[in-house]
């Protein structure tokens, strides 16, 4: 009696446009779980203050940010306390920055595991994904907090929430990996990120509100994804301006086209990562 | 039995020097093209288009099938391709032609402690190399006692693998790899670590692995380990297999291969000598065998060799020493000749050496030959060289069993019977017969 084992075929890689093969990922789970363990157990091994950081690091921006745009420059904050506007705005610009930092970086990063064992590359960035949404429950913690401090009361706008989250994780995912890719070819790519990251900071309304940017630039406003997340983000948390559902359909637009490119160009150049990395 | 990897035709090929500097137009092209290019045509897969534009092929055209069960050894030199089809066979890169079908699920070890994180207790660095290497959760859970009974380092086993010793940090990832279940294992190269109790330990694994009728490929440059453990063999070199056979036949031509006697070309004059301070008053100008095609003699034959030596400086008296080496550099024993009347300078002279070599078994040999101050009884050496004289020890045309490598290089005399005695067994009769 032969019992039949799995054949598994390798071929040199195909051409034509393909996406990563979902079951594979899946099989791999456990992987992933471990692997996202790993790192949010490690990350604060031997350090006194630990998991205080999550908190600590959002707290302090907010003050810097508070005194810096709120008293010296004074800008506008809707009608909300500054430091609430602010951080209502720097929740999902953390997450977004720290996790589209950790994608872009997580090929390079597993090349010690993925040159020696075999394993479907998106979970690297899968598990950079992971890690970075403990870090947002914490924080989003940290707002409700402040929040019940200054006695802001969120109306049914809350339950829109989760979409935003949602639309902020999937951008950073999209674009991450897009940068994940070039990255392991093009090394520039790991030093560019924090400018980029920067430069996309001040295009997103989080230390100012975005009904400073004229109407007729609002479009192009749009494109950027964040910009549609943060304003979803204070409006449902806060009750300021509703954003513009059109702007938001524009922005699930772009985070679809890119998150599709990018898949294809992953599964694409997933075959030569060991011989490139 | 059916095969358990079938492998056909399978190369690959690498761009050699820098893997960057294609121009933005370059990249574009190729995005492009590789859209346009209809699905399930093979793409001219470019690993990074180099600067020069030179192309290796780190395999090439490799094509053999390993059945069920069976232990394969690979040995090669560096640079043979072996890790290269291996990485290819876990699927850690792909192969740029031929293709591999492989029946049954693969666990590749090539490299011991992969993704051990040293903030990590040993505790938590287990789960973590186990699920890396793609044993699940609950399989890592179920062999947890052993593993780290296996490594030794239960009474580390919480504490961060930063403070191990790095022998104790292998043994615990040997220990987790040992564990694996899968139908088809990969080997490459990483047994030669730990302690000789722990090498014993692992050696066992490896039998018992193999007894299990998994299938094993094992890549080593340790004839030893190759010889114990495998039964096939195949060598590859410079990217393609050469030989496909029994293992003692594949690592004797691998030996052959790469062993430095073939230097025939190379007057022994000028040889390099393995020692600097060697006074060369005395000095070895020609060695040769006297045997038949191929240097090789029949066993239980006494090989004659023509050593002939020319005297620069007078000496005093002196002997020979010779030391006979098999094929993969153990030595196998030594002798001395008699004391040799000293020469004048300036004369040759041309000895006929009969070696005591009837106790040889079949295989290949070697020989280091030196000569020595007879007044220092051998120690002070005035002229030695090694590597040469390689001969062949042939069995009988009908003899009865092959002789294993295994078994040594000497075959004793037979063994003796001196004494024997007998009983009448009193058998038990109720302990006679099946029991249920």
């Amino acid at each position: 009696m032969t019992i039949e084992f799995p054949l598994t075929r390798i071929e040199p890689p195909q051409g034509g446009i393909q996406f990563p093969d979902v079951r594979a990922v899946w099989r791999y789970r456990d992987l992933l779980m471990v692997l996202i363990w790993r790192d949010l157990s490690a990350r604060y091994r031997q350090s006194v203050v630990g998991y205080g950081w999550a908190f600590l690091k959002p707290a302090l921006s907010i003050v810097i940010f508070a005194f810096v745009f709120g008293q010296l420059a004074g800008l506008p904050s809707d009608g909300i306390p500054y430091p609430l506007f602010a951080l209502a705005a720097l929740v999902p610009w953390n997450y977004f920055s720290t996790s589209l930092a950790g994608i872009s970086a997580s090929i390079v990063g597993g090349a010690g595991l993925f040159t020696k064992v075999y394993f479907p590359r998106l979970i690297l960035p899968l598990a950079s994904l992971g890690t970075g949404l403990a870090e947002l429950g914490l924080q989003l913690l940290l707002m409700s907090g402040l929040m019940a401090w200054y006695g802001v009361r969120p109306g049914w706008q809350l339950l829109m929430l989760p979409g935003f989250i949602i639309l902020a994780i999937l951008t950073s995912f999209a674009f991450g990996l897009w940068l994940a890719v070039l990255n392991v070819r093009y090394r520039d790519i790991g030093h560019v990120v924090p400018f980029l990251l920067q430069a996309w900071m001040w295009a997103s309304p989080v230390v100012y509100s975005s009904q400073l940017v004229p109407e007729r630039w609002r479009w192009a406003y749009s494109l950027n994804p964040m910009a549609g997340v943060i304003d979803g983000f204070r409006w449902s948390v806060l009750g300021t301006a509703a954003p513009d559902p059109m702007q938001i359909l524009l922005s699930v637009g772009v985070v679809a086209v890119t998150s599709i490119v990018a898949l294809a160009c992953f599964r694409h150049q997933e075959s030569t990562f060991a011989d490139v990395v | 039995m059916s095969s358990a990897i079938r492998i056909d035709k399978l190369g690959k090929c690498y761009r050699l020097g820098q893997t960057q500097s294609r121009t933005l137009r370059d990249l574009i092209n190729g995005v492009a093209s590789r859209i346009t290019r209809r699905a399930g045509h093979p793409a001219h897969r470019q690993p990074g288009q180099s600067v020069d534009g030179k192309s290796f092929w780190a395999l090439r055209d490799v094509s053999f099938e390993i059945p069920q069960g069976e232990v394969l050894g690979i040995i090669g030199r560096n640079g043979a391709g072996k890790s290269t089809l291996l990485k290819i066979l876990s699927q850690i890169v792909t192969p740029t032609t031929g293709s591999v079908e492989m029946r049954g699920r693969v666990a590749s070890l090539l490299e011991v402690g992969t993704g051990f994180h040293p903030e990590l207790t040993g505790r938590e660095n287990v789960y973590l190399n186990g699920t890396i290497l793609g044993m699940t959760r609950a399989e890592v859970r179920k062999n947890f006692d052993e593993i780290v009974a296996f490594s030794g380092v239960e009474q580390f086993i919480d504490t961060p693998v930063k403070r191990y010793s790095s022998g104790m940090a292998v043994r615990l990832g040997f220990a987790v790899a040992a564990h694996l279940e899968a139908e088809i294992l990969i080997v490459d190269e990483v047994l030669a670590v730990g302690d000789v109790e722990f090498q014993r330990k692992c050696i066992n694994k490896m039998h018992a692995v193999s007894d299990s009728g998994k299938t094993v490929l094992f890549v080593s440059h340790n004839m030893a380990s190759i010889r114990a453990l495998t039964r096939r063999a195949v060598v590859l070199s410079r990217g393609s297999l050469v030989f496909s056979g029994s293992t003692a036949d594949a690592v004797d031509r691998y030996l052959q291969e790469n062993h430095p006697t073939n230097q025939d070309s190379v007057a022994v004059l000028d040889r390099p000598r393995p020692f600097d301070d060697l006074s060369r008053d005395l000095e070895f100008e020609s060695l040769d065998v006297d045997a038949g095609p191929g240097n090789s003699i029949d066993e239980g034959t006494n090989l004659v060799i023509s050593v002939g030596i020319r005297c620069r400086k007078s000496a005093a008296s002196f002997q020979f020493g010779l030391t006979i080496f098999r094929n993969d550099e153990s030595p196998v024993g030594s002798t001395f000749s008699e004391t040799h009347s000293p020469l004048s300078a300036g004369e040759a002279g041309t000895y006929k050496l009969r070696l005591p070599t009837s106790e040889l078994a079949p295989g290949q040999y070697y020989c280091a030959i030196s000569i020595s101050d007879a007044r220092t009884g051998g120690r002070r050496l005035i002229d030695s060289v090694t590597d040469v004289l390689p001969f062949t020890v042939h069995a009988p045309a009908m003899s009865g069993q092959e002789w294993q490598a295994a078994w040594g290089p000497i075959r004793f005399p037979d063994v003796e019977i001196v004494e024997s005695q007998f009983q009448e067994s009193v058998a038990d009769t109720s302990t006679i017969g099946l029991h249920s």
